[in-house]
């Protein structure tokens, strides 16, 4: 393809478009995952992306996702690596993937100073009421990125992405 | 950098994390309380997750690609440890190995965190985050069920007696201990023991459960060097079913 005028920002745009599998209203952008977009000067592109965990079942499915975008706007030279140089933690959620994770309703993860502790992880608002009268249930929920809760105000069990 | 020490080390922990991923897996289904059978199940994903890493790290050094690393071996040829390839037992037993493993296997990747390997220490600084889960999960129902009913107190104190010589086999010295440690891949079993013996004494003590005199046991060893139990083929057979009808399929 031609790829005079294609820039890492573009690229960036496309990527707005691939979502989480598990939560489709996130995308990978909004979620960090992705660590790094580079054209090189015979314009091969290269995307960078980390898993949340370890064990995601989802990390082949986004990459693939991200191939499909790639070769759909027509990129014929590309990778797309998975690697641990830079680790994913929760706090790499954006502003933006944090109101759609709510909108979802799903609780999103609480920004910490990268210790995360007992008391982190028990302090979930109520994605739908707001109340911080609330209990967590426990650590481990359907995905491994998500816990579960228990609201006392709207008497609502709900699920919040797990600070890591 | 000493390559064989190396892929000793990641031989051990990644055989350990799919051991125990496997015998965590068989709570599916079978858990106590549904909160445990999840949280059982999540474990194990994890624990298979991060050995799919490791054995991943191992295939970069020359060795066969994960799957057939971890699915066409036979039991001398793995580096867990025995404790990891014990049966489940009643849901006390496999919360106290639980317990004792994950305290061990988060200070493990803390401890890498710093390796001058830079592959292990990039995933061990992603693994000691997960880990973290595990080990509180297993803090919370040991001080709680080490603290509650006579017969949740003496089921647990049975389980640590019988567990105990085979946590401490966990730590059995590589024979290339002293190069790890000279190259600071790894700071070493004995630095790592140390630590975990601290960590365990920590929580037992606000419980009503009493801690084996350490010093006066004999620690399971073996499994290291291939030595196991007539537990682990069977694992093994089950494990890989699927895998040797046809290792080619694709899904």
């Amino acid at each position: 393809m031609e790829t005079q005028g294609l820039t890492k920002g573009i690229i960036k745009e496309w990527l707005d478009e691939v979502k989480d599998p598990e939560i489709p209203v996130l995308s990978l952008n909004d979620l960090g995952v992705i660590t790094g977009i580079d054209i090189d000067s015979k314009g091969k592109v290269t995307v960078d992306m980390t898993p949340t965990f370890t064990g995601c079942p989802a990390m082949d499915v986004m990459k693939q996702d991200v191939l499909d975008v790639l070769e759909k706007r027509g990129v014929t030279d590309y990778d797309v690596n998975i690697s641990f140089e830079t680790q994913w933690n929760s706090n790499m959620i954006s502003e933006k993937g944090r109101k759609a994770l709510k909108d979802f309703g799903l609780a999103p993860p609480p920004q910490h100073d990268m210790i995360v502790d007992i008391d982190i992880i028990e302090r979930a608002s109520c994605p739908h009421c707001g109340s911080e009268n609330t209990e967590m249930k426990t650590p481990f929920g359907p995905t491994l990125c998500r816990s579960m809760h228990y609201c006392h105000n709207c008497l609502q069990a709900f699920e919040q992405f797990k600070p890591l | 950098m000493n390559q064989e020490a190396i892929k000793d080390l990641l031989y051990k922990m990644a055989d350990d994390q799919l051991i125990l991923g496997h015998r965590n897996s068989e709570w599916t289904g079978f858990g106590p309380l549904l909160e445990e059978d999840i949280a059982f199940s999540s474990m194990a994903q994890d624990k298979v997750g991060q050995s799919w890493q490791l054995y991943k790290i191992l295939n970069e050094l020359g060795e066969s690609d994960p799957d057939t690393v971890a699915f066409m071996r036979n039991a001398e040829q793995f580096h867990n440890s025995q404790f990891v390839e014990l049966p489940n037992g009643e849901y006390d037993f496999s919360l106290i190995r639980h317990f004792l493993f994950d305290t061990a296997e988060l200070i493990r990747f803390q401890m890498l965190a710093d390796s001058s390997f830079e592959p292990l220490a990039n995933l061990a600084k992603k693994i000691k985050g997960e880990t973290k889960y595990h080990s509180m999960h297993a803090k919370i129902w040991i001080k709680q069920l080490g603290s509650a009913t006579e017969e949740s107190i003496s089921r647990l104190q049975n389980s640590l007696v019988e567990a105990m010589p085979y946590a401490l086999g966990l730590f059995e010295p590589s024979k290339f201990e002293q190069d790890l440690i000279d190259s600071r891949v790894f700071a070493g079993e004995e630095a790592l023991k140390g630590q975990w013996k601290n960590a365990v004494i920590d929580v037992i003590s606000e419980t009503s459960l009493t801690l084996p005199n350490m010093e006066s046991l004999t620690p399971v060893f073996g499994g290291r060097y291939g030595d196991h139990s007539e537990h682990l083929q069977p694992l093994l057979d089950e494990m890989s079913e699927v895998f040797k009808v046809d290792p080619t399929a694709d899904w």
